[in-house]
């Protein structure tokens, strides 16, 4: 399993730039987690229902009613670059 | 070689909530730049989605009317990417569990005549979800602003199977998609506030072809005609590639509407990776089936259904359905008054004809005219019964779209109540004939037309306020006498 793991694009996924060093490390560890994982897939499951959580609770909601949020200048305090009362980012192409 | 264009459309609808898909702050539109957020639309530490009620109802109903099968349990996903669209670097939205799937949305190809129904058609679909909306970049020349008003707005994806082959093919699929969700009141699908959003999948093959060509995905596609031009377009594009001897290069282009072009959006080569994985944060829904009964308790009628019952039950012509039904308010409006009067036709050609051109005059809604429905039916019964003339009964209907005055209290203010005094009628009719010996003769002589030469006699004594029927009737019986 662990000589699927393609490490550079792991790390673009993430916006990482990883040194030499640091994705031979890197690479070993989730190595290590996949090689887990295989251990997981070796069980029999074919019984028991999929699930994304541990605990049966459904159907968490609130009622449709709205309230104030955040004063438009405490939206923007964060933001390192505003505008006309937008945060400013680099132009950036979808896709790209 | 003739070739087949395949169409799949992705549609995104934002459904109609006050408050946005995972937090309660107001969901808006046209409002000043990030006025509309809060921690969870910022992702700011530590905070929690909690999901709208409303939207999911929302969601089940747009299922419903569309004949999908609703899950019975389904769960929420991040899908993870960089973009400064979103705060979070992912999206909550649904991979392998959406809420709807399958369904279809019923179409109407443009008939062979304006006033000729076209023929319908099944355009299945594969699945609809819930998502949550991104903000909105608005692009500079060296920078971007965002505004995160719009992030978090509870968001529709309505995906439909390659199953369309032409423009008009996905102009009526928009057009009938949209008429759906209005009625069920789901959204208000204005295109022009990104409420509804097209993406198309084209491709095209040569005719006969079973196997799908390679697929293009045309964007921005922001208003029902740009789609419609827009795919007509790049299917003639694909057709010139394909017959220059070129191939055709899975890509996303943007279609420019104004100058009518499409260009390539550079796109990397490799397929998006978003490593969709469940929401922790988020417990999964489970619908069961008293929620959807209810639900189905509160769907409409569908356009096309309303359309033909109005046909059958009211016999009323296509052109004046096609009219009425687009119009959930103007339908119910004609139907009372349909029911009101008996008359269903003559009602029909009032509400086309007089009630839409004084609305468009008056630069008003129905909800704000003061004409009702029983005043449409009690206009007809006037003209019906011969009280009222036609002529008259156009400016009659005026003043009651003007004062809300009842018809008969016009007709009797403006003393255009039709002459009915039968002894009255009869002199006027042999004073005419009396007038007329050439019209007298030609009429014995067996030219029916002839008897139009009385008529204006007539209508000029009685000062145009007697009843055409009743005055034929009348010099007919007194010339078969003479």
């Amino acid at each position: 399993m662990s000589t699927d793991l393609n490490i550079d694009h792991v790390a673009n996924l993430a916006r990482l730039a990883l040194t030499p060093e640091e994705k031979a490390r890197f690479s070993a560890q989730l190595g290590d987690v996949l090689g887990h994982i295989e251990q997981l897939r070796k069980i029999d499951v074919s019984g028991v229902e999929a699930t994304a959580h541990a605990y049966p609770v459904f159907n968490v909601w609130a009622d449709d009613v709205a309230r104030p949020g955040l004063p438009v200048e405490a939206a923007l305090q964060n933001a390192p670059e505003h505008r006309d009362n937008m945060i400013v980012v680099p132009k950036v192409v979808e896709g790209e | 070689m003739n070739y087949e264009a395949v169409i799949g459309l992705e549609v995104h609808v934002q459904v109609k909530t006050r408050s946005k898909m995972f937090t309660r702050v107001e969901a808006g539109y046209g409002r000043a730049p990030n006025t509309l957020t809060d921690p969870v639309v910022l992702a700011l530490p530590g905070v929690l989605p909690v999901m709208n009620k409303v939207a999911l109802d929302a969601i089940i109903k747009a299922g419903l009317m569309l004949g999908c099968e609703i899950a019975p349990v389904c769960k929420w996903d991040r899908k993870n990417y960089f973009y400064p669209d979103s705060p979070k670097n992912y999206q909550i939205s649904q991979y392998d569990q959406p809420i709807c799937r399958g369904g279809f949305v019923e179409i109407e190809l443009p008939g062979s005549a304006r006033n000729v129904m076209g023929e319908h058609k099944r355009i299945p679909l594969t699945r609809i979800h819930l998502e949550e909306d991104v903000g909105k970049l608005n692009h500079e020349t060296v920078d971007s602003l965002i505004d995160y008003n719009r992030a978090g707005t509870p968001l529709m994806e309505i995906v439909s199977e390659p199953a369309m082959h032409s423009a008009e093919e996905a102009f009526a699929y928009l057009t009938s998609l949209r008429q759906t969700m209005i009625y069920g009141g789901i959204s208000d699908c204005d295109m022009e506030k990104g409420q509804l959003r097209c993406d198309a999948n084209i491709s095209i093959r040569p005719a006969g072809e079973t196997k799908l060509g390679t697929k293009v995905e045309l964007k921005n596609l922001n208003s029902i005609s740009f789609v419609r031009d827009g795919i007509a377009h790049e299917i003639k594009r694909q057709v010139a590639v394909i017959q220059a001897g070129g191939t055709i290069v899975q890509e996303t282009r943007d279609y420019d509407g104004q100058t009518g072009t499409s260009q390539s959006l550079r796109t990397k080569e490799m397929a998006h990776d978003y490593r969709y994985f469940p929401d922790p944060d988020l417990m999964p829904v489970k619908v069961d089936e008293a929620w959807k009964a209810r639900i189905k308790s509160e769907c409409p009628e569908l356009p096309f259904d309303k359309q033909r019952r109005f046909i059958e039950q009211y016999q009323v012509p296509y052109t004046i359905t096609s009219v009425l039904v687009p119009d959930q308010e103007l339908s119910a409006f004609f139907e009372e008054a349909a029911k009101l009067s008996g008359k269903p036709q003559q009602v029909g050609n009032w509400i086309v004809n007089d009630l839409l051109r004084e609305l468009g005059n008056a630069r008003i809604g129905l909800a704000e005219a003061k004409v009702k429905p029983a005043h449409i039916a009690e206009l007809v019964k006037l003209v019906d019964s011969g009280t009222l003339l036609s002529n008259a009964a156009k400016d009659v209907f005026v003043e009651v779209f003007q004062t809300g005055d009842s018809p008969a209290a016009v007709v009797d203010r403006k003393g255009l109540k039709a002459e009915t005094n039968a002894g009255e009628l009869e002199q006027w009719c042999r004073d005419a004939i009396a007038a007329n010996p050439k019209s007298l003769a030609d009429f014995k002589a067996g030219k029916d037309s002839a008897i139009n030469g009385f008529k204006g006699f007539i209508m000029k004594a009685a000062k145009g306020k007697a009843n055409p029927k009743l005055v034929d009737e009348t010099l007919r019986r007194l010339l078969a006498g003479l």
